[in-house]
């Protein structure tokens, strides 16, 4: 049976075995983010170093292989990033996820492996899971300014993400 | 388990050829049958020729076309009257019984609109639902008691996934004035006991209400044996097309609702202040009907009687049964529901193992099954239940055991690519 490329060996290992899935002592700054029709809930924490840089980069929370993977390619990506850096990359994730980048080249250059996750442009109800992560980040970063002066502990409101995953009767 | 000879009943399906979509497309496997139903040739064709042949707006023409396109509408309805049993005591079908709707969501947010007035309801009035409810029969009724006061009661199902009389007896006591409860769960695929609820909801003296999307497509269903006030159902989900749904109501209870939508087509006469309601039924249609629609869902119940649909239950339950025992059988697959395959109308949820849902969906769809993932429109009942999504499958009478064995061979698939074996 074809299996969708996607959920191949490399992306089922990060969605079983996240590196950067724990709770982060002394966050910078946390941020929540839900979509409650899939009941993926994941808390995206950095810690920025004294240049402003993006120096650890963890989430926890519970969802689905996609939103789980995406979290988990996110993380790896972000370390050394400064905030702009990853306002910009998590842009262009949404781009490349809703088919409106394309070079996978660039894509591949950029992105690294969160690369792998262009499929899901083709799979419109998925395009949710895979953006939480990268949606949380950049909420928590553009909430709180992204000049990389942020020292205090920030919670942020907790977002809610009205999807639809209903049935007319 | 089924016998050798009931296994060889749903080997194959005698019904696919019917079903442009299904007999072109080989290759799909389609087990969503409880979001939509596929639609045979003879409803597409009916579609096609009312636009061909009688297309006109109806009831207002005086000329052939418009007299013909409004007989067809007559006619559908009293099909459909005849098909819920609502008929008088000489046998004759009530078509004034029956009001379109777009759907039978539509359907019930009508009866939350204009019943509450007919009852009265007020402060400390019950409004009685169950926990197994669509949202469709949810939110209508949040709205209706936050806006007069009124508690909105849950029945909830044991451990056997019933909910049994003694719970009936606790939650329907002389505060509730409108009871309104699925026939069929969409999710559990059990059927309530709508029976023993309307009895003890008019004994009560409240008005019964039953959602029957979920069973009029595939029990048959009797408005008086249910002992129901008023039936709420989707063509969509029975081989009709989509955009037209039911309500049955008594001829006295509708007649005391007032309207629902307002407009043209619904009155009698109109003045600068006041207007005249037309009688029931066309005083819940405002506005030009779906007249193709309610031909095409004539055609769409003509199918089913020509096929008996007693003939089409017993298969339903067979291939429900075939599906609940081929679930079980895989140890990593934990079903939502009953695990007695005979219980199960069309549906069956169920979770594999540490996957969520939405991947087993997505994986299944590479192998051209169609399966539902998610909380199906029934949050509270997912949340009592301690799930926050499920798979489901559900079959209707064009299935066959071939589809389930796809099903089976898809998620074992799915294992494999999160187990590595």
């Amino acid at each position: 049976m074809a299996v969708n490329p996607l959920y191949n060996a490399q992306f089922i290992d990060h969605a079983q075995h996240p590196d950067y899935k724990y709770q982060m002592d002394d966050p910078t700054m946390s941020h929540e983010g839900i979509n409650p029709s899939c009941g993926d809930e994941l808390t995206f924490s950095v810690r920025l170093a004294d240049d402003g840089t993006i120096e650890e980069a963890a989430f926890v929370g519970s969802g689905c292989a996609i939103s789980q993977a995406s979290a988990d390619m996110m993380s790896d990506l972000m370390v050394d990033k400064t905030p702009q850096e990853a306002i910009e990359l998590c842009e262009l994730f949404k781009r490349m996820i809703r088919g409106e980048e394309t070079d996978v080249e660039m894509l591949e250059e950029q992105l690294d492996e969160a690369a792998m996750l262009r499929d899901i442009a083709h799979m419109p109800a998925r395009v949710k899971c895979a953006e939480l992560a990268w949606r949380t980040l950049q909420e928590m970063l553009e909430e709180n300014g992204v000049a990389g002066t942020m020292t205090a502990t920030v919670n942020a409101a907790c977002d809610h993400d009205h999807a639809h995953d209903g049935e007319d009767a | 388990m089924l016998t050798p000879d009931q296994l060889k009943v749903i080997e194959e399906s005698p019904y696919k050829a019917d079903f442009p979509l299904l007999a072109k497309n080989p290759d799909i496997v389609f087990l969503d049958s409880a979001a939509t139903s596929q639609r045979p040739e003879q409803v597409l064709a009916a579609e096609r020729t009312f636009y061909e042949t009688m297309n006109a707006n109806p009831l207002r023409g005086l000329y052939r076309l418009s007299v013909e396109a409004t007989e067809s509408i007559e006619q559908a309805r009293a099909h459909i009257a005849r098909f819920i049993g609502a008929v008088d005591s000489a046998g004759r079908p009530q078509a004034s019984e029956i009001v379109f709707t777009r759907n039978a969501s539509e359907s019930l947010n009508l009866v939350a609109h204009t019943l509450p007035q007919v009852v009265g309801l007020g402060p400390g009035d019950d409004v009685v639902i169950s926990i197994m409810e669509h949202h469709s029969n949810i939110i209508p009724w949040q709205q209706v008691c936050a806006a007069t006061g009124a508690n909105l009661v849950y029945l909830r199902p044991d451990d056997d996934y019933t909910i049994t009389p003694a719970e009936i007896e606790a939650k329907i006591g002389p505060s509730a004035k409108i009871v309104s409860v699925t026939h069929v769960s969409n999710v559990l695929g059990v059927e309530n006991d709508i029976a023993a609820i309307a009895m003890r909801a008019h004994e009560m003296g409240a008005v019964m209400v039953v959602d029957g999307a979920q069973s009029v497509p595939h029990l048959t269903v009797d408005v008086h044996e249910l002992g129901c006030d008023l039936l709420a159902f989707s063509a969509h989900k029975m081989g009709g097309p989509m955009g037209i749904g039911v309500l049955w109501g008594k001829a006295e209870l509708l007649d005391q609702m007032p309207p629902f939508l307002t407009g043209g087509e619904m009155i009698d006469s109109v003045t600068e202040t006041d207007a005249v309601w037309a009688p029931v039924p066309q005083k819940f249609e405002a506005g030009t009907q779906d007249a193709a629609g309610s031909f095409a869902f004539d055609a769409a119940l003509t199918y089913l009687d020509e096929h008996d649909m007693d003939v089409l239950e017993e298969r339903e339950r067979l291939l429900a049964t075939y599906l609940t025992d081929q679930l079980a059988a895989l140890d990593f697959v934990k079903i939502v529901g009953p695990s007695d395959g005979a219980r199960h109308v069309g549906a069956v949820a169920f979770n594999v193992d540490g996957v969520h849902p939405h991947d087993v969906a997505s994986i299944l769809d590479m192998s051209n099954v169609c399966i539902r993932a998610g909380h199906h429109c029934a949050q509270p009942l997912l949340t009592y239940l301690g799930e926050s999504s499920t798979c489901r499958a559900s079959v209707a009478f064009y299935n066959d055991k071939q589809d389930i064995d796809a099903l089976v061979d898809g998620l074992k698939t799915v294992w494999q690519v999160f187990n590595g074996r």
